[in-house]
C-alpha cells in the first residue's frame, strides 16, 4: 500500500510537471456497429496521461474493435475518439504518429532478422542513418533481445516476438502506447518480464499505456485504473480499491475455507450464520458467498469446536473477484440471449440441412 | 520532414513529428525491392528467362546462318526469328512475362494479413494506399531490371555471335519493345496483386491468376472465333460475301481485348518494320502500294493505341485492387 501511494505521488508530479491535459485518450459516445451486431456499444471514457489503463473482458467483448477505432483503422458508427485533442477518424496519420499499437499476435517478416525487422517500422516512421542504428540498439538491449538481433524473425520464440513486439512499439518514442492481449502464449517469466517492462513505460518514461486483456490477474499487478468491457458495454471502470469498494457495497463476501473434518455441524453452523447467501463444495474447498464478513464468527467457533482449520481465505479485492461479480451480473442476460442465438442458429442449420436431404 | 533527435528511453525532446505520404512508399518500396531481389522465387525466375532467352537466341542465330537472308534489320531478327523448334525471343517473353508479374505479386497483400504484419503496418503513420503503391512500383520495378537487364544481355550475345551491329533505329526499336514488354508484365503483376487483395489464401489468388493467364492465352482466341461466328456468320456464300470484313474485324477487336493478343501484336509490328498494317485490309486498299519499310516513327504510330490500351489495362488492374484495399477492413481474422 506505501509503495502504491508513493507510486501514485510520483504520477501526480509528474503530471504537474508536464501541465498539460490530463485526459490524453477521450472516448465519446463512441460506438460501432458491424449489420445488426454492435461491437462497441456508447462507449465514453478517459485515460489520463501517464497511467496505466486495463481494459478487461472476455473474448468478442470488443476490445480490439475499440483500439481500431483509436487508431483511425474503423470508423466509428457513431460518437468519437479523440488522442490528444486529434480526432482520430479525422487525423489518422497524426494520431498513429504518437500512439504506438502493438497487436494481438504481432507479426513480424520471418524472414528477415530482427534489426531488420525494427530498421523497417524506422523507416516507415521517417528515421535514417545514425540516429536510426542508434535507436534500435538501444531498444534491443532494453527487450533484452539484442543477443539475437541477427537472427531471423521465424526461428525466435514466441517470448522474443513479443518482446521484439516491445521494441517495434518503441521505435516510433510514442506517447500513447496500446498493447492488445500482450501477455497471450508467453510463459511465466517472460510475462513476469514484459509486465515489468511494461510498468516502465509508464512510470520512467511517462507514456500512457492502455492495455487490453482477458488475463487479469497479470494485468492487474500493474494497472493503475481498469474498464470492464463486456458484449460491447463499458460495465464499470475506476481503480481497483473503487471497484472493491463498489462490490463491498453491494455486499458480497466470497469465503474459501477448508477445514478438518468436514461434518454436517459445521454446514449447520455456517447456513445459521447471519448474511450467509450461499454455500458450495469445490474440491475440499467450501466457498462461503455472504453479505458480511464472517471471519470472526467463524475462528471462534472453530476453534471452540475443535476443528482443525487448514485454509482460510477471503476473496474480493483482488480483480478476479471483482471480474466475476460484474460478469456475473452482466453475463445472465447476455448469456440467455446468446443462448438463444446459438440456438436460432442451430435450428436454422438443421432446416437447411434436411431441404438439402 | 521534421526529424528531432531523441533519446528512444527517454522522454526528453519528443514532438510531433510529421511524416510525408512520400515517407512510406519509398520505406515500402525500398524494403519489398530488396525482399523480391533476395527470394528464392526471384532467383528461380531469372534462372528460367535467362535460360530461355539463351535457348531462344541460339534458335535465332542457327537460323540466320542457314537463311543467309539479307534484310535490312537483321540484328531486330535476333530477336524476332525463331529456331527448329525453339520459338523466339518475343514470343518466348510473351507466353512467360506473365508468369514472372504473377509470381511477384500473387502474395502482396494476402500473405502480410496471414503472418499477422498487416494490422503492425497500418498503424504506422503512412497512408494505407503507400502500402499498395509502393508494393506495385516495387514489383515494376524489380520486372524492368529483369527486362531491360534481359534485352541488353540478350542484344550483348548477339553482337559478340554474330558480328552483327545494330544501327539507332533498332536500338530504339529494341527498347521500345523493351518497354511495351515493361508494361505487358506489369499489368500481369497488377492483377495478381488484385487477386491477392480480394483471396484470403495466397494459393488460391495464385490459382486464379494463373487462372485468367490461361485463358487469355489460349481460350480468348477460340472464344473471340465462337462470338465473331455468331454474330456474322460466314458459313454461306452470302455470309461470306456481306460479313467477311465485318467477322475479321470484330475477332481482331475482341482478340485484342487479351492483354497477350495486344502485346504479341504490337511488339510484332514494332520489332518487323515491313508491317505496314495491324488491321483487316482489302486488295484495292493495297493496290499500289510501294513494298518497304516504315521508319521508327511510323511503326510506333501504328501500336501507339496498342500501347495506350494496355497501359489502360495495366492501370485498371491496379485501380482495382487499389480500391479493394482501400475499402477492406483490416480485420479479417
Amino acid at each position: 500500500m506505501a509503495k502504491n501511494s508513493a507510486m501514485e505521488k510520483a504520477q501526480t508530479d509528474k503530471k504537474n510537471a508536464r501541465g498539460s491535459v490530463p485526459d490524453v485518450i477521450k472516448m465519446d459516445h463512441l460506438t460501432k456497429r458491424y449489420g445488426k451486431k454492435i461491437a462497441v456499444n456508447d462507449l465514453s471514457l478517459s485515460i489520463h496521461r501517464g497511467e496505466v489503463f486495463g481494459l478487461l473482458g472476455p473474448n468478442g467483448a470488443g476490445k480490439t474493435t475499440t483500439i481500431l477505432m483509436l487508431l483511425g483503422l474503423t470508423e466509428p458508427s457513431a460518437g468519437q475518439a479523440t488522442i490528444e485533442g486529434m480526432n482520430c477518424a479525422r487525423n489518422p496519420l497524426e494520431v498513429k504518429s504518437i500512439v504506438g499499437y502493438l497487436p494481438d499476435n504481432a507479426g513480424f517478416y520471418g524472414d528477415m532478422t530482427g534489426r531488420q525487422n525494427l530498421r523497417f517500422t524506422g523507416w516507415l516512421n521517417g528515421l535514417e542513418g545514425q540516429e536510426l542504428e542508434d535507436r534500435i540498439e538501444t531498444l534491443m538491449k532494453r527487450v533484452d533481445i539484442d543477443y539475437a538481433g541477427d537472427q531471423k524473425v521465424g526461428t525466435y520464440s514466441k517470448g522474443m516476438r513479443q518482446r521484439l513486439g516491445v521494441a517495434d512499439v518503441l521505435m516510433k518514442d510514442p506517447e500513447i502506447i496500446i498493447m492488445d492481449e500482450p501477455t497471450l502464449g508467453i510463459d511465466p517469466e517472460g510475462m513476469r518480464k514484459l509486465l515489468i517492462l511494461i510498468r516502465e513505460l509508464a512510470e520512467e518514461d511517462g507514456r500512457t499505456v492502455l492495455i487490453s486483456s482477458h488475463q487479469l490477474h497479470q494485468v492487474q499487478q500493474i494497472c493503475d485504473r481498469v474498464g470492464i468491457f463486456i458484449e460491447g458495454n463499458l460495465i464499470v471502470s475506476g481503480t481497483l480499491s473503487e471497484l472493491e469498494e463498489h462490490i463491498r457495497k453491494e455486499g458480497s463476501y466470497l469465503l474459501e475455507l477448508t477445514v478438518q473434518p468436514l461434518d454436517d455441524q459445521l454446514l449447520g453452523m455456517l447456513y445459521q450464520q447471519d448474511g450467509v447467501r450461499k454455500i458450495e463444495k469445490e474440491g475440499d474447498k467450501f466457498m462461503i458467498t455472504s453479505k458480511k464478513d464472517i471471519r470472526p464468527k467463524l475462528t471462534q467457533f472453530l476453534g471452540e469446536h475443535g476443528y482443525t482449520m487448514l485454509h482460510l481465505h477471503q476473496r474480493g479485492g483482488d480483480l478476479d473477484e471483482i471480474y466475476r461479480v460484474y460478469f456475473e451480473k452482466a453475463g445472465q442476460t447476455d448469456e440467455r440471449s446468446s443462448y438463444e442465438k446459438n440456438n436460432k442458429k442451430r435450428r436454422w442449420l438443421r432446416g437447411k440441412k434436411q431441404q438439402t436431404r | 520532414m521534421k526529424k528531432t533527435i531523441k533519446s528512444a528511453d527517454g522522454s526528453e525532446g519528443r514532438s510531433s513529428r510529421r511524416v510525408s505520404s512520400f515517407t512510406g512508399i519509398y520505406a515500402l518500396f525500398r524494403k519489398e525491392m530488396a525482399d523480391q531481389l533476395r527470394s528464392r522465387r526471384f532467383l528461380i525466375m531469372l534462372i528460367l528467362v535467362g535460360a530461355t532467352s539463351i535457348a531462344s537466341l541460339y534458335g535465332a542465330v542457327t537460323t540466320l546462318l542457314e537463311a543467309e537472308s539479307t534484310s535490312d534489320y537483321m540484328f531486330l531478327e535476333l530477336y524476332t526469328s525463331s529456331g527448329n523448334s525453339i520459338p523466339s525471343f518475343m514470343s518466348f517473353i510473351a507466353l512467360l512475362g506473365p508468369i514472372v508479374g504473377l509470381t511477384l505479386g500473387f502474395d502482396a497483400i494476402n500473405s502480410e494479413r496471414q503472418s499477422n504484419t498487416l494490422n503492425r503496418l497500418v498503424a504506422q503513420p503512412i497512408y494505407r494506399d503507400s502500402i499498395i503503391i509502393g508494393k506495385f512500383l516495387a514489383g515494376t520495378a524489380v520486372i524492368a531490371i529483369v527486362i531491360y537487364s534481359m534485352g541488353v544481355l540478350l542484344g550483348a550475345v548477339g553482337v559478340i555471335t554474330t558480328g552483327l551491329k545494330p544501327d539507332g533505329e533498332e536500338v530504339m526499336r529494341i527498347f521500345c519493345f523493351l518497354t511495351f514488354t515493361v508494361i505487358y508484365i506489369a499489368f500481369w503483376l497488377a492483377l495478381s496483386i488484385l487477386f491477392s487483395v480480394v483471396c484470403r489464401h495466397s494459393a488460391t489468388s495464385a490459382l486464379m491468376s494463373i487462372a485468367v493467364w490461361i485463358f487469355f492465352s489460349i481460350f480468348m482466341s477460340l472464344l473471340a472465333t465462337i462470338i465473331a461466328s455468331a454474330v456474322y456468320p460466314i458459313d454461306t456464300y452470302y455470309g461470306q460475301m456481306f460479313n467477311q470484313v465485318n467477322y475479321y474485324t470484330l475477332k481482331l477487336n475482341l482478340n485484342r481485348i487479351s492483354p497477350y493478343y495486344l502485346y504479341s501484336e504490337a511488339v510484332a509490328t514494332i520489332m518487323d518494320p515491313s508491317v505496314r498494317s495491324v488491321n483487316v485490309e482489302t486488295t484495292s486498299q493495297l493496290v499500289g502500294a510501294i513494298s518497304g519499310y516504315l521508319s521508327f516513327g511510323q511503326s510506333l504510330l501504328l501500336v501507339w493505341p496498342h500501347l495506350v490500351g494496355l497501359a489502360a489495362e495495366m492501370l485498371v488492374a491496379f485501380g482495382c485492387s487499389y480500391v479493394g484495399f482501400m475499402r477492406q477492413e483490416i480485420r479479417t481474422n
